[in-house]
């Protein structure tokens, strides 16, 4: 079944500020991504690979083209069709954690399962054996995780991501600053959320992690702007 | 799910000064819409509008009542205007003074909006100023002291209990983290999520600041010389500006 299908993707930036430069990202963009598998976007620093990415969530608008994700097309989907997607559809795993300060790491990854509809208690429990299996202490779960370091705000971040079942999962370099353990555990979950039947789109520099969990690749450089 | 708030072509202007132009939106309920713009823009003037505290020169205000009836504010008799004002609708201003009464206490601050809608029972309002109190973390022990000798960010939260103790459906916010150190600005934003959230309440929130747009709001529009140039989905909006005006306001933020 296809969970997300992308095609005749164009996009641009338009740079008033600068000159009016106009910087082409991708154009012709075209794939799908069926249930259970997990697609890699490959090709080199500045192709595209992250816009693409984005697009796909609605953070970045698209010029033209189509991205089907369950019967909603996130390129002319309205803020609100756009919203209901992220409550439960598509989960996204950003580099970087971006979160409200002071609000303790608990709470922080129970939320999206919360927003999605689940139960509070329920979304603690998902959460906190999330946290464990991503070894963070749980001596810091009462803390806000802007206090932690640059792996474990990932981890942070990545259990995010996990703690509601997505049906679309996006992983943008899931695992750039995890130790060797905690690699395995994240390749561990990519794989049950593959099993479970999530569409997963990710990109992995690191090529064991590539190899553990791509069933394939996509060029992004062939879907270059010119 | 419907809206709750639709606002039609709202205009004002200032002799030959736009205020704000042909403004349209409209809200859900549990939805934060953030207004951003610099001073002047006409984000405030807006707002005003919006809450009936400035009168429109055209356009329409909708509002949806409990009972399902959608009616426009801005033709609502005076009176009619001041009830929603003390029920479903709540203004939080920018200076908690504006919004508070400096000289009685800070439970009677609280309990002074629940006598407006009736309630008259001591015990209950003063039961009830208390567990506010504590929502917005502010010591019960407190609960008669003037909010004059309150920080301001105390003020602050003191306002918000009592814009929010009767249960607003809609709420103004005009700058409400503007004059308040960092760190209790992040407390406050804290709690407006959280009571959005729980409560379902809808907010207009007014600010030139964008970390407090990314934070709280679901979408967003940008406003500069009264015309809105740019409206959508918060993060797109700061991630990927369109408008040569709001790519100028996300790259003049500055970076933390």
């Amino acid at each position: 079944m296809m969970m997300l299908s992308v095609s005749n993707l164009e996009k641009s930036f338009h740079l008033h500020q600068q000159n009016n430069a106009h910087i082409p990202v991708l154009s012709g963009a075209q794939f799908d991504v069926a249930a259970g598998e997990c697609v890699a976007l490959t090709g080199p620093s500045g192709c595209g690979k992250s816009s693409l990415m984005r697009m796909i969530y609605g953070n970045y608008r698209a010029d033209s083209g189509s991205i089907r994700i369950s019967g909603t097309d996130v390129v002319t989907a309205t803020p609100r069709e756009v919203m209901a997607l992220r409550r439960g559809t598509i989960g996204y795993v950003s580099q970087f954690l971006r979160v409200l300060p002071r609000v303790p790491t608990l709470r922080v990854v129970a939320e999206p399962y919360i927003l999605a509809g689940g139960n509070e208690a329920e979304a603690e429990e998902i959460a906190r054996e999330l946290l464990l299996r991503l070894r963070i202490p749980e001596t810091l779960w009462q803390l806000s995780p802007l206090t932690f370091s640059g792996g474990e705000q990932q981890r942070v971040n990545i259990v995010r991501g996990f703690v509601h079942p997505y049906p679309v999962l996006l992983l943008d370099e899931p695992t750039a600053s995890l130790d060797a353990a905690n690699r395995d555990s994240v390749l561990d979950l990519i794989v049950e959320a593959k099993q479970r039947g999530a569409a997963v789109i990710g990109i992995f520099h690191d090529a064991i992690v590539r190899d553990a969990v791509a069933d394939r690749e996509i060029d992004v450089s062939l879907f270059g702007g010119n | 799910m419907t809206d709750i708030l639709r606002v039609n072509g709202l205009s004002k202007s200032y002799g030959n000064q736009i205020g704000c132009a042909d403004v349209c939106f409209d809200v859900y309920p549990g939805e934060v819409l953030g207004i951003v713009g610099e001073s002047g823009s006409g984000k405030t003037t807006l707002l005003r509008c919006l809450a009936g505290h400035l009168e429109a020169d055209s356009g329409s205000v909708e509002f949806v009542l409990r009972d399902g009836v959608r009616r426009d504010t801005l033709t609502m008799d005076e009176a009619e205007r001041r009830q929603l004002g003390r029920t479903d609708w709540a203004f939080v201003h920018q200076n908690p003074r504006d919004g508070l009464r400096m000289a009685i206490s800070a439970g009677g601050n609280i309990g002074e909006r629940l006598m407006a809608i009736g309630d008259r029972h001591y015990g209950n309002i003063r039961a009830t100023a208390t567990s506010w109190l504590e929502r917005v973390e502010i010591d019960p022990a407190r609960i008669d002291d003037r909010p004059s000798t309150f920080s301001g960010g105390m003020q602050q939260r003191l306002q918000i209990a009592r814009n929010l103790v009767t249960a607003p459906r809609l709420v103004f916010m005009d700058e409400p983290t503007g004059g308040l150190d960092v760190s209790v600005q992040a407390r406050l934003l804290d709690l407006l999520r959280g009571l959005v959230a729980e409560l379902g309440i809808a907010v207009i929130i007014v600010t030139h600041d964008l970390a407090v747009v990314r934070m709280l709001a679901d979408r967003m529009m940008v406003m500069r010389r009264g015309q809105v140039v740019e409206s959508g989905l918060a993060d797109q909006v700061l991630d990927d500006p369109s408008h040569e005006y709001t790519q100028l306001l996300v790259s003049s933020a500055l970076q933390v």
